[in-house]
């Protein structure tokens, strides 16, 4: 469309606001965070180039060994725990159940609670003295131990329980808009042809859902790199750093910490997970023509 | 391959409080190639999906090849059946999607081979087997649901309305083919479509449905020369049928009056005693004959316009009182807007039916 | 298939409530107390006195149910500092949100339908690179962005939280609007630009009022975004405008000495509110919101 001058003008008036923020904020702000990931800033940034130094001081770093180690446990669970159970969670309601609209609300209303909440009040359900062990012992399990939150080892599966409950609604609406999306035909197909429904599901159904699939993944594990305050509120990354994960290790450090340099180095870590993961899906989606 | 006959007695499918069929029989004799014809709405699809299995039925009885099928689940009842989108399974190739369902059956593989080769080879598709669905035509789509149909060896196929997403001409292609199917494996065939050409073309015998009930079930000659009612005759023949209201007297012999002109109706088979009464004149475009103006049975027509259709030519003309019909000629007629033709309507090509009812008399 | 030939009896009709489809009501009774287990435990809790809580179960219901923790909760919890219940934080989150959700649609719909009917050059390279920098984690602009709002003096502030809501809101809601504007049909632009309606013009009185159902979306979306946002709130917001989640955060985790439960739990449950009713109230369109591409912060 032949756009007249005012036009032109009017419009890049109002793409400013975008145009600012992608270039102040996205491009800016990232930039000059990795560029003081090459520096020795401390408290204040300054602009004492260092190379890579900090990056070398980030692999001997003991809580930022954990905190890697944490979101790698934390990320391959939760996605794929999350994935699995919402998908069955869509199935399940896609079998015509009664009451559809109520059973989907139960599945969903996590999801609309902050990490907060969610974090506080697992914490609370996982509390050995008064929660789930205590709930336990009391119904005669006398050995029953479920303290995991407050051991080193276990901290960490404690939040992938939080994170599942409140991820896998997501992940069951994404799934039910793509089995609905499935042409009736096939059903019917399917059935003059005989297959049991757990075939259909699992050689028809689901190959078809690459998309939906893809997709949660995705919004998955963007959530996952991002982890802070669920591991605050549920937390705060004990005991002792036994529950750390990268986002907490880089706001620690801007702040209370003061060790800039080594927090946009971590921050910088992040930044390249997310490219990992996210470019390939990008690329793979301009490929199908979606973008643009 | 068994060929078997289909029995339905009075069936009745509804939803809620809405009936669709009610008290519905049929026969269909086996290798008979049977066409459901009707506008949509009419049940056509619901009594096919009903025999499939894909419907629950409320009351009476499917028999296929002498078996009680009303309660049997589609993979018991000895049918295939192709679908107007094809629902070609979109991540397996042409062969998995032929043999995916014998497969889970436990047919032995050379079994499913010899199936899958011999389908293959009678659509065409040898050289497709290894592609998927989202890289072949529309056309080659649907012979691989065709394929899909035919390897399961049933004893009915049912098809409903296979070529609706086709463009004129695959459908044209398409409709040959699955003729010389029929003929080469004398397979029973129950056919959904709302295209009367492809119920002409197709069909020993159609079944013309309209508010859920078999208007007329005969060979498509038949349909076509006697339609038994109103809604036959305007649904089934094309150019469509003209319709002519007018009455019925009786002087002498047996004539339709239309305003001034009239018309003998001798040599007309009436079903009943004929009797004095509103009715409508039918007759098809290719029947309305221009003879010599001399002829004392024709009956003068003004011409308003010719439509040239490339063989033929349709002529549009009004009666005295300024009725319209039309009627068809060889290209190269020489009529023009204004001319006046005298026609004469042959009393055995006429079809009449009483005006209030609609059926024929 | 095989054996047409054989005659058989009629199978039995079908009945709807096989063994399977028992094994599914059962599984989604099975999740479905999954999810609702810690609600139903915030409630109860909440409700309980503490010596019940200490002694009892936690599953158990109350057998002396008060509101008192509720009170406490709003009117005199602990905060750090100051003791003014989490009713300050509730304030603090609404006078954040009410201007962030209005700014943030207003500024997303535009330029959603600046990039969706004007095509100029390098608009879908903007589009395309919004929708790539929308995963990159906060942790890559806190800083920077902290200093920059120092050095311009609004430091941290209502003000300051706004415009960072509306900021990464952006993407989101450009996606959204983008999208809705691109599936309308392009005559109706065309016919309102022969009508001699400039481009302001037309996103006021022709393209927002036909918006209604992506305005409805991206409302839930950022309320229930906004809201529960904990980061952004912590890092600039400013002391004296600390949303609910924050200050819930504080009342909890805090505490010296024995946690008072009950309390913690009204507190939590009161946070959640607003995006439960949200939530409860949107019916579909949550869905739909997710449906259009949502990514909670």
């Amino acid at each position: 469309m032949r756009l007249s001058l005012s036009s032109r003008a009017s419009t890049i008036s109002a793409l400013l606001p975008a145009l600012t923020v992608m270039l102040v904020v996205y491009i800016g702000a990232t930039g000059w965070t990795v560029w003081m990931s090459l520096t020795n800033s401390r408290m204040l940034p300054n602009n004492n180039f260092v190379g890579l130094r900090q990056y070398e001081l980030l692999l001997g770093n003991d809580r930022w060994i954990t905190s890697v180690h944490n979101i790698v446990i934390y990320g391959v669970l939760l996605v794929s725990l999350a994935l699995a159970i919402g998908f069955l969670l869509a199935v399940a309601i896609d079998q015509r159940v009664r009451a559809e609209d109520t059973i989907r609300s139960i599945y969903l209303y996590p999801y609309s609670m902050s990490f907060v909440v969610t974090g506080l009040v697992w914490q609370w359900l996982l509390n050995p003295t008064l929660g789930i062990q205590h709930v336990l012992r009391s119904w005669g399990f006398q050995n029953a131990t479920f303290d995991w939150i407050v051991r080193p080892e276990t901290a960490i599966y404690c939040l992938v329980i939080a994170g599942v409950w409140q991820a896998s609604g997501l992940v069951m609406a994404i799934m039910l808009a793509g089995l609905r999306g499935i042409d009736e035909e096939i059903w019917k197909a399917a059935r003059v042809d005989g297959l049991p429904k757990w075939r259909v599901y699992v050689s028809i159904v689901i190959p078809m859902m690459g998309a939906s699939f893809a997709t949660a993944a995705v919004l998955l594990s963007t959530a996952v790199v991002r982890l802070y305050d669920l591991s605050v509120a549920m937390t705060n990354g004990g005991p002792g750093i036994a529950s750390e994960v990268p986002a907490k290790f880089v706001m620690d450090h801007l702040f209370e910490r003061a060790n800039i340099g080594l927090a946009t180095a971590a921050a910088t870590m992040m930044l390249a997970t997310v490219i990992a993961v996210v470019a390939p899906y990008l690329y793979w989606r301009a490929r199908k023509g979606e973008i643009r | 391959m068994q060929r078997a006959n289909v029995d339905i007695k009075g069936l009745q499918i509804g939803f809620g409080g809405l009936k669709v069929l009610d008290n519905l029989s049929l026969r269909v004799a086996p290798s008979e190639f049977l066409v459901l014809l009707g506008p949509s709405g009419c049940g056509k699809s619901t009594l096919l999906n009903a025999i499939a299995g894909l419907i629950d039925v409320r009351g009476g009885e499917i028999h296929i090849g002498d078996r009680d099928v009303t309660f049997a689940e589609p993979k018991d009842r000895g049918i295939a059946m192709v679908f107007q989108s094809y629902a070609l399974y979109p991540r397996m190739t042409v062969r998995n999607n032929m043999s995916f369902g014998l497969k889970v059956a436990g047919t032995p593989r050379d079994e499913i081979a010899r199936r899958l080769n011999e389908a293959a080879q009678m659509l065409r598709l040898t050289e497709l087997l290894d592609r998927r669905p989202s890289e072949l035509s529309g056309g080659q789509r649907q012979r691989v649901a065709i394929g899909r149909a035919l390897v399961r060896h049933a004893g009915v196929y049912l098809f409903d309305e296979p070529l609706s997403n086709l463009d004129a001409q695959l459908r044209a292609e398409l409709r040959v083919e699955i003729k010389r199917l029929h003929a080469r494996l004398g397979a029973t065939m129950i056919y959904v479509t709302h295209d009367q050409i492809e119920a002409l073309t197709l069909a020993d015998r159609i079944a013309v449905m309209q508010g859920g009930v078999i208007q007329q079930l005969d060979t498509p000659k038949v349909i076509y020369r006697a339609p038994v009612n109103r809604f036959v005759a305007s649904f089934v023949g094309s150019p469509a049928m003209n319709f002519i209201p007018g009455r019925i007297a009786r002087d002498g012999n047996a004539t339709f009056i239309a305003g001034e002109s009239r018309f003998s109706l001798e040599g007309y088979a009436f079903r009943g005693a004929p009797s004095e009464a509103p009715a409508v004149l039918g007759i098809r475009p290719e029947h309305v004959e221009v003879t010599a103006s001399d002829d004392p049975a024709t009956v003068p027509a003004r011409v308003e316009m010719v439509e040239p259709m490339g063989a033929d030519s349709l002529i549009w003309c009004r009666l005295a009182d300024g009725t319209a019909f039309s009627l068809r000629h060889d290209a190269d007629a020489q009529a023009q807007g204004g001319d006046t033709l005298p026609v004469r309507f042959p009393a055995e090509t006429l079809s009449l039916f009483d005006a209030k009812s609609g059926q024929r008399l | 298939m095989t054996a047409l030939a054989e005659p058989l009896p009629a199978v039995r009709r079908r009945t709807r409530m096989t063994p399977a489809r028992w094994g599914l009501y059962a599984f989604i009774l099975i999740t479905a107390l999954y999810f609702l287990l810690p609600l139903y435990v915030m409630v109860v809790t909440s409700l309980k006195p503490m010596a019940e809580i200490r002694q009892g179960n936690l599953l158990a219901l109350p057998m002396s149910p008060s509101i008192d923790a509720w009170i406490k909760a709003w009117t005199s919890a602990c905060t750090g500092l100051t003791c003014g219940g989490i009713r300050v934080g509730f304030f603090n989150s609404l006078r954040i949100l009410v201007p962030s959700v209005i700014i943030s649609i207003l500024v997303g719909s535009l330029t959603g339908y600046a990039l969706s009917l004007w095509r100029i050059r390098g608009a879908s390279i903007l589009f395309g690179a919004m929708m790539v920098v929308a995963f990159i984690p906060y942790q890559l602009f806190i800083y920077p962005l902290v200093r920059v709002f120092a050095v311009t003096g609004l430091g941290q502030s209502l003000l300051t939280i706004v415009i960072i809501h509306t900021i990464f809101g952006l993407p989101t809601m450009t996606l959204l609007f983008r999208n809705y504007f691109a599936s309308l049909p392009v005559e109706l632009f065309k016919a309102a630009r022969v009508d001699g309606a400039g481009f302001y013009q037309i996103y006021a009185y022709i393209m927002m009022p036909m918006a209604t159902p992506m305005i409805v979306v991206a409302v839930i979306l950022q309320t229930t975004g906004i809201w529960n946002d904990f980061i952004l709130g912590l890092v600039f917001a400013g002391r004296d405008n600390l949303p609910m989640t924050v200050q819930l955060n504080n009342i909890v985790n805090s505490t010296q000495g024995e946690r008072a439960y009950n309390v913690d739990m009204a507190a939590t449950l009161l946070t959640a509110l607003l995006p439960l009713v949200v939530y409860f109230g949107s019916g579909r369109w949550f869905v739909r919101g997710i449906a259009a591409g949502a990514v909670k912060g």
